[in-house]
């Protein structure tokens, strides 16, 4: 129960965070990534704010025996900088770029009614599914 | 290169409330706020399936809430093109796939734990959206 509790208020804090940056908002992401035309560069200031946030209480809690309502912490155990690594991000990066949409905002700005966020998420989601699909066929991938 | 539109206050304080969110998942449930792979593990996984599930319904709460409580509107805008769209969320669900993680799990979660990994995926992500803009902005 209590990781239930957990789970949808991380997820509504996470949703206010992206309200409160914009970073809901594909047009500002656009802005941070025309990084050679008229550059905004917020994005930058969100990942800080993040980091050190959390980066103080990863350090802090990851070798402790277990977290609050799990029995386990879950850390993906890949260290080599592989193949689908690079073409994956790579891939990912394009689409970010082509609307200013990644996986967070997108499905937080399902909150705003906008018909072209419910085409993308559902996009997405076909994304997702068919690289389950292809998994088994051709590209085998790490999942973490 | 031009510096428009850039309020390092907001964003620098959604960046901490994003990072409260990251730390309560981590120290409660364990594990890592990447929303890619919390999606898709919500379409192919029953692991944690429930918790998969509220997280997403918590993010899209979390607007309704702050419009609700704070009486902003947020400032949205998409322009491309249906076709663009609909090509651009493939790739986006394709590529977080097969990279194991999107700006949340590699960009912040990742970063915060020092994951060559992860940094190497931020700066590849990165270089590939700043190009595409390039090109078709």
């Amino acid at each position: 129960m209590m990781s239930k509790i957990v789970s949808v208020i991380s997820g509504i804090i996470f949703g206010v965070g992206l309200s409160v940056s914009n970073m809901i908002n594909p047009e500002k992401v656009l802005g941070f990534l025309d990084l050679f035309g008229q550059w905004d560069p917020s994005l930058i200031f969100v990942m800080l704010g993040a980091i050190i946030v959390s980066a103080p209480v990863f350090f802090l809690y990851r070798n402790k025996n277990k977290p609050l309502f799990a029995d386990n912490f879950s850390i993906s155990t890949l260290k080599s900088i592989d193949k689908n690594l690079i073409i994956g991000s790579g891939t990912f990066g394009i689409g970010w770029g082509m609307v200013g949409f990644c996986p967070g905002p997108a499905i937080s700005s399902l909150a705003l009614l906008n018909t072209y966020s419910v085409f993308f998420v559902l996009s997405m989601l076909g994304g997702f599914l068919l690289t389950k699909l292809l998994d088994k066929i051709i590209i085998p991938i790490q999942h973490t | 290169m031009n510096i428009v539109n850039f309020t390092p206050q907001s964003a620098f304080l959604g960046g901490i409330i994003i990072g409260l969110a990251v730390i309560i998942f981590f120290i409660g449930n364990g594990r890592l706020a990447g929303i890619s792979g919390i999606v898709s593990a919500t379409l192919v996984s029953k692991l944690n399936r429930t918790d998969n599930f509220l997280f997403i319904i918590g993010l899209v709460l979390g607007p309704i809430f702050y419009v609700f409580f704070t009486k902003i509107n947020i400032p949205f805008l998409i322009t491309p093109s249906l076709p663009i769209i609909i090509t651009a969320g493939l790739l986006v669900g394709i590529g977080t796939k097969i990279g194991s993680g999107c700006t949340s799990g590699h960009g912040i979660c990742g970063i915060s734990l020092l994951s060559l990994r992860s940094i190497t995926a931020t700066i590849i992500f990165m270089i590939t959206a700043i190009i595409t803009v390039k090109l078709i902005g």
